[in-house]
């Protein structure tokens, strides 16, 4: 048997924006499984009971759109972060990224105001266990995308001249905006 | 950009040996606790399967004794025995041997030198070792799905969730190693078939796992916070009891596909023809049993594919209604899997004058793809309402057929590649026995459930399956007793090549190192190393005439 040759240096493949995007992917699935689960209980429990929000409970609608206009902003920022990259502009960059860490936060902070208005205990029926998981696990995702802004900042911050994270980066922030959309309209516009 | 891929250096420096025994006995443990070598991630998960096997076969004698009516066990325990039986099948024994098999030899045939985010596989595997150990520690404890203390139900809820979320990391981990790491020239088709079936499974774990972990998130809030949504424990398998079903099941055992289609082109040494029809085997086996989960709500699909009823008071209209569900769900799976079959027969085909090259591969892919096809034809069965056989044991023979065959194919691959993993070379004579032994036990513990589904339960079928467990339990204590002697007795002369294979793997050294290739090989066609091989499928006389 004659020895393979020695191929090229690896082509860059971009493993972490294909890796990214399987992550988002298992997000995406995640949410539209516990949405579906969440209109099917609806519908049983309307079927049941005759309801499914429990009486005297209003969500504070203003906060829940403020937040999805909000994550138009943060695609926009992370956009803006790698569009700097590209052109080397760390000023512009690191700008883009803390503003994307800010409507983040902000975001999350709607959400916990959510909560705060809503006056709903975790164990207050069927509907309120459902709601928290859900958002619940929404929150955990912004969290983690905050902690995903941050460390992209401050690798480009640090000087790596490479915007492959930035791109996975702005894919995962477009993924989350799907993510709250569908929740928004889900949870909170048809309740 | 390596971020977060550890540099092959860094995989290959391991930690530094202590001069005493106990100071390198530390830093063997210490290196395999954490390390990056997928290798090593993928025989940790292959070591967690055969020792899950061992359990699962325990507690399948268990309940065996029970309904055979050889002795009696506490009615409270039976509900644990029954939840630990298939946790132990299919989180157990099923997924760990399909993916650490994935893990350890895909990047090989890739010609990478690491899996694409070793840690995160290794975190993967740390997080599935754990869960199990969580599950089975709530089981106890009288938890589960029928469990009686709160506490532990919640446990093993958790503990399921957390083996999820395992499971999907080392299902992207896998998926992007074949779609990022391949060799140079080594198009998407050129990836070789078991790389190919792993990358529909790791598919198949980012697209399922996630939906049991949200799942299981509604449950363990629902259950600790008055149970009002779910209805408490039973949600469990209302809601997710899917993921235990055999349509579940073989997704996860596609990989076995896989081995039989890479052994395949060995038998007569002839390149494959029409790969990519094998490719859509894969594709429909996937995409079938992924839609099987997720398409449950909308056609009212109840674990094992779309009910389908001849029943005479339906209207035609509605009998046609439930077949194409049914046939969806249960006959493409079995199409896709009938055209690997096919094109494996295809090269089967002898050659005048030459030997044919029976490796383990073949022999343990061809037995255990059997078993998995008999174990999804009794899933379509199964879902035949007018057949009587929900509410039986029927199921149950039809999961052990697909996890059992998923076992043979696994110790298949263990034996074929054990070269690279191990540094030796397990002899055909040696080998090819334990494949008869394990496909008499996967028979003996499936074929009589699926009579007592028809029939109704006896003792004789009980004894019967309880005799297949043991054969199981034997089958894999004396493949691994070959394997560990193998390795004791090993000169450490393991030869490259013992196959004459097509594929990158066996073009480096046995044990392969820990960077795989020092050099990342060129890739030129799907069988690169037919290309760098002389008269390679000729006949003696033909390489004489030659």
């Amino acid at each position: 048997m004659q020895a393979l040759t020695a191929g090229p240096t690896d082509a860059p493949r971009r493993q972490i924006i294909i890796g990214t995007t399987l992550g988002v992917v298992a997000m995406v699935m995640m949410v539209g499984g516990m949405l579906a689960v969440w209109s099917e209980q609806r519908t049983n429990f309307v079927e049941r009971d005759g309801n499914w929000l429990p009486s005297g409970v209003v969500i504070p609608e203003v906060a829940a759109n403020v937040a999805l206009i909000a994550f138009i902003a943060l695609c926009t920022f992370a956009q803006w972060a790698l569009w700097a990259a590209k052109r080397n502009d760390r000023g512009h960059g690191v700008f883009a990224l803390s503003a994307t860490a800010l409507v983040a936060i902000m975001v999350i902070n709607a959400q916990a105001f959510i909560y705060s208005e809503m006056g709903l205990g975790v164990g207050d029926g069927a509907y309120a266990t459902m709601f928290y998981a859900l958002t619940g696990f929404f929150m955990a995702l912004m969290i983690i995308g905050v902690i995903f802004t941050v460390v992209a900042a401050f690798r480009f911050a640090g000087g790596r001249s490479d915007n492959e994270i930035l791109a996975a980066h702005a894919i995962y922030w477009y993924a989350m905006s799907v993510i709250y959309t569908a929740i928004w309209f889900v949870v909170y516009v048809t309740k | 950009m390596t971020t977060i891929d550890p540099t092959a250096e860094v995989i290959a420096s391991g930690v530094e040996a202590g001069d005493s025994a106990l100071g390198r006995l530390l830093a063997a443990a210490a290196d395999w606790l954490t390390s990056a070598d997928h290798k090593k991630i993928g025989r940790l998960f292959l070591g967690g399967g055969l020792l899950g096997l061992l359990g699962t076969v325990a507690i399948n004698v268990i309940l065996g004794i029970e309904r055979s009516g050889i002795g009696n066990i506490n009615d409270g325990a039976m509900a644990q025995i029954l939840d630990a039986q298939r946790v132990g099948l299919v989180f157990g024994t099923l997924l760990p041997l399909a993916i650490g098999l994935c893990v350890a030899v895909v990047p090989m045939q890739l010609g990478a030198r690491s899996l694409a985010f070793p840690r995160l596989a290794a975190a993967g595997f740390w997080m599935w070792a754990g869960g199990l150990t969580f599950s089975m520690i709530a089981l106890v404890n009288n938890g589960g799905g029928l469990g009686g203390d709160p506490d532990m139900v919640d446990l093993f809820l958790g503990a399921h969730g957390l083996m999820a979320i395992g499971l999907a990391a080392t299902g992207v981990s896998i998926a992007t190693s074949v779609l990022t790491t391949r060799a140079p020239g080594m198009s998407m088709r050129r990836v070789p078939f078991f790389a190919m079936s792993a990358l529909v499974m790791g598919l198949g774990l980012v697209l399922l796992m996630p939906v049991l972990l949200g799942t299981l998130t509604y449950l363990f809030v629902d259950h600790r916070n008055g149970r009002q949504a779910f209805g408490g424990n039973t949600g469990l398998y209302d809601w997710a009891g899917w993921i235990f079903s055999p349509g579940a099941a073989m997704l996860f055992a596609l990989p076995v596909a896989g081995l039989l289609a890479e052994g395949a082109p060995l038998l007569f040494k002839q390149r494959t023809p029409a790969r990519g029809v094998v490719f859509a085997g894969f594709g429909l086996m996937g995409v079938a049993a992924v839609g099987s989960v997720t398409q449950q709500a909308v056609h009212n699909v109840p674990w094992y594919g779309s009910d389908l009823n001849f029943g005479g008071s339906y209207e035609v209209r509605e009998n046609l209604f439930d077949l194409v569900p049914w046939a969806m769900f249960n006959l493409l799976p079995l199409l896709g899997l009938t055209i690997v079959l096919l094109m494996v027969l295809l090269q089967a085909k002898p050659v005048k004058g030459a030997r044919p090259n029976v490796t383990p591969a073949l022999a343990f892919g061809f037995l255990g793809l059997g078993m998995v096809m008999v174990g999804m034809i009794g899933t379509a069965l199964f879902a035949i309402e007018d057949l009587g056989l929900q509410g039986t044991v029927f199921a149950e023979g039809a999961l052990i057929y697909v996890v059992y065959g998923t076992v043979l194919a696994a110790l298949g691959g263990m034996a074929y590649w054990a070269p690279k993993l191990w540094g030796v070379n397990l002899p055909a004579t040696k080998v090819l026995p334990f494949a008869g032994l394990g496909v008499l036990a996967t028979v003996l513990a499936s074929l009589p459930s699926y009579v007592a589904g028809f029939d109704e339960p006896r003792d004789i079928y009980a004894i019967l399956v309880l005799v297949g467990h043991v054969l199981m339990a034997l089958t894999a204590l004396g493949f691994i007793g070959l394997l560990v002697t193998s390795v004791m007795s090993s000169e450490g002369d393991a030869e490259a090549d013992p196959y004459d294979g097509q594929t990158l793997e066996w073009a480096t050294a046995s044990p392969a190192p820990a960077n795989n290739f020092v050099d990342p090989p060129s890739v030129m066609s799907a069988e690169p190393l037919v290309d760098s091989k002389q008269n390679y499928g000729q006949i003696d006389s033909e390489k004489g005439d030659s």
